[in-house]
């Protein structure tokens, strides 16, 4: 039982951050109408900012601050470059010119920091493992990610429902033209939106990097998931991808942790043995799928243009 | 009727012309390496003209194209491994199994349109992908290696380059004609028509998602044949070859060379895989150059090689 309370966490852990990506990819998408490939790259160069700026400071907090500005700069002066030409063109051509991002990203962080992964060491105070109920631990700093990825949901859901800024990213969502004609700063306001989705891809990227190795490649396979979950949860939708995002982490880390057991039970040895990992690996895709034959808009489609 | 004369056409015409005396100028000079690497591009392109026949005529953008080449190369490999060499039962069922596997995410994916279309074909791209690497009697993660390659009864030898390298280029010529008469065909237009207006051609009595999905599964058996050639060229076959980056190379072929244009996948599978080779001979960090190549492209040249070749006829 405490078994499972852990693989929960461990989902909603899991989940949160994934919610995090996708809520940047979400935005970017709905907004602007626009497939960022790049968008792991973000995530990948957040944990490598993470790396060096820890690394350089001595302070893990100090270091994270300043890897959270360098990916929000970054993004910002990549959409300046580059993206805002190429909103308006077709999908296709996104997909292609953000391709090329990653190629670019993946070979200038093995020219800048080398082809070989970097650690990101936690100070001692986030390595103590926290009693959450009699008899269960859980580190500290699992229930860290928990907590600054709900607070910065909190913080999405009240700067996008409540705030002026929230109600021209609303609006022009539904309907990008009429804002602009209506004398609002459409080039501004997607400059900041794409800069908050990249700062939100690199929180995620620094945030998971202790826990996994920072490595070239690292933003590929969850830029992936992460795209998964806005699919799920409908396109443009916050809400939707907070709901889809926990959905996909919990199943995804569930189906790992018991998957394998549930099919011994079923199957014999060596059969359950091949099945498991494969099983568990496609879950999400498998789940993606029968959404999208059973409803082709996604779980919470936001309102029709 | 005789083809306009014409910059994209010219283009066309001579490199056809280089790939097949290819051969003669690599034995000329003693240059294999120009040839092993021909060997692969004109296998890239015949996947890349097949991913063309669905996203350059049909509209349908698959993100998930390298699931065939994998499924056409784990065919080849795991009956080699049983211990069937035959090219005659090897590749009919490579392209047998490429056609269901098509069929089968073909009828699902065609419910959606759009984005969901490109992510679900993604979806079942990747499915595809972890059930390789879980295949842990055929490698698992790390691959198969193919230690004999395709036994055609003394008919053709696949182990002489020359002779392989011919075969290559007879299924990419034999491919893009295909394509280029299916295109023209009747199913073709209608195939064409469906893209451009769904409602329209299904008002006039055409049931769209059954042309939609034949269309799919013929490209998709394409493709597997290109699949089943990749494996003899490289001996080898693993789960890297469906990754997602993989199917993102095809696209990349399809539209630097121009979506919709017979040519174009070739010219894109020739210009990207030979910038990624000659970028890699003199710096080890090819993507700093080649990624802000792509998106210059995109910036500045609509309709890939193909279409600015067309633009500058016009003028």
């Amino acid at each position: 039982m405490y078994l499972v309370v852990e693989q929960l966490l461990n989902g909603l852990q899991f989940g949160l951050l994934l919610f995090l990506l996708a809520a940047g990819l979400t935005l970017v998408f709905g907004i602007m109408d626009f497939v960022n490939l790049a968008h792991g790259s973000l995530y990948m160069m957040g944990a490598y900012f993470a790396a060096t700026f820890v690394a350089w400071t001595g302070s893990f907090v100090l270091g994270a601050l300043m890897a959270l500005g360098a990916t929000l700069l970054l993004g910002i002066a990549l959409e300046y470059v580059a993206l805002r030409h190429l909103y308006g063109r077709d999908h296709l051509d996104q997909v292609l010119a953000t391709f090329g991002l990653i190629l670019f990203f993946n070979d200038a962080v093995r020219l800048i920091w080398g082809p070989a992964g970097l650690a990101l060491p936690l100070p001692t105070w986030l390595t103590v493992p926290v009693q959450i109920i009699p008899g269960v631990y859980y580190p500290a700093y699992r229930l860290m990610i928990i907590a600054v990825a709900l607070a910065v949901a909190a913080m999405l859901y009240l700067v996008v429902m409540r705030t002026r800024v929230g109600m021209l990213i609303r609006a022009g969502a539904s309907n990008r033209e009429m804002i602009g004609a209506l004398g609002i700063n459409i080039k501004l306001l997607f400059t900041l939106v794409f800069g908050l989705g990249a700062a939100l891809a690199g929180l995620a990227g620094l945030m998971q990097a202790p826990i996994l190795t920072v490595q070239i490649g690292m933003g590929e396979n969850i830029l992936i998931l992460a795209f998964v979950i806005i699919v799920i949860g409908g396109i443009g939708s916050i809400r939707g991808a907070f709901m889809a995002a926990i959905f996909v982490g919990i199943i995804d880390t569930m189906g790992r942790a018991f998957l394998p057991d549930l099919l011994r039970k079923v199957l014999s040895g060596a059969a359950a043995s091949t099945a498991a990992p494969a099983l568990s690996s496609m879950l999400i895709y498998l789940l993606m799928a029968i959404i999208l034959v059973l409803r082709p808009e996604g779980l919470f489609p936001a309102a029709k243009r | 009727m005789m083809p306009k004369l014409n910059a994209s056409n010219a283009v066309a015409a001579l490199m056809c012309a280089a790939l097949i005396l290819l051969p003669v100028y690599s034995a000329a000079t003693g240059n294999i390496f120009i040839l092993t690497l021909f060997t692969r591009i004109t296998i890239y392109a015949l996947a890349a003209a097949s991913l063309n026949l669905i996203m350059g005529y049909g509209g349908m953008m698959s993100f998930g194209h390298a699931a065939y080449l994998g499924i056409g190369g784990y065919a080849v490999g795991i009956l080699a491994a049983e211990g069937i060499g035959s090219g005659f039962i090897q590749w009919p069922v490579a392209l047998v199994v490429s056609a269901l596997f098509a069929l089968l995410i073909g009828a699902l994916s065609l419910r959606t349109r759009g984005v969901y279309f490109i992510m679900i074909t993604l979806a079942f791209a990747q499915m595809a992908y972890y059930v390789a690497s879980a295949l842990s009697r055929y490698g698992g993660d790390d691959g198969l290696t193919v230690y004999k390659r395709s036994d055609f009864a003394g008919l053709i030898n696949l182990s002489d380059r020359n002779q392989f390298y011919y075969l290559c280029l007879a299924c990419l010529f034999g491919g893009l004609y295909l394509i280029w008469r299916i295109v023209n065909s009747r199913f073709g237009l209608v195939v064409q028509g469906v893209r451009s207006n769904e409602q329209r051609m299904q008002a006039i009595g055409f049931h769209a998602n059954r042309y939609r999905l034949v269309c799919f599964v013929i490209s998709g058996t394409i493709c597997g044949l290109a699949g089943a050639l990749l494996a003899n060229n490289t001996d080898f076959v693993s789960p890297a070859v469906m990754y997602w980056t993989r199917s993102g190379d095809l696209m990349v072929m399809v539209i630097l060379g121009g979506m919709g244009s017979l040519f174009g996948p070739v010219v894109g599978a020739i210009v990207y895989l030979l910038l990624e080779e000659l970028l890699s001979q003199f710096t080890e960090f090819s993507g700093l150059i080649l990624g802000p190549v792509l998106l210059l492209i995109v910036l500045f040249a609509r309709g890939g090689i193909m279409g600015l070749l067309g633009r500058m006829r016009r003028g």
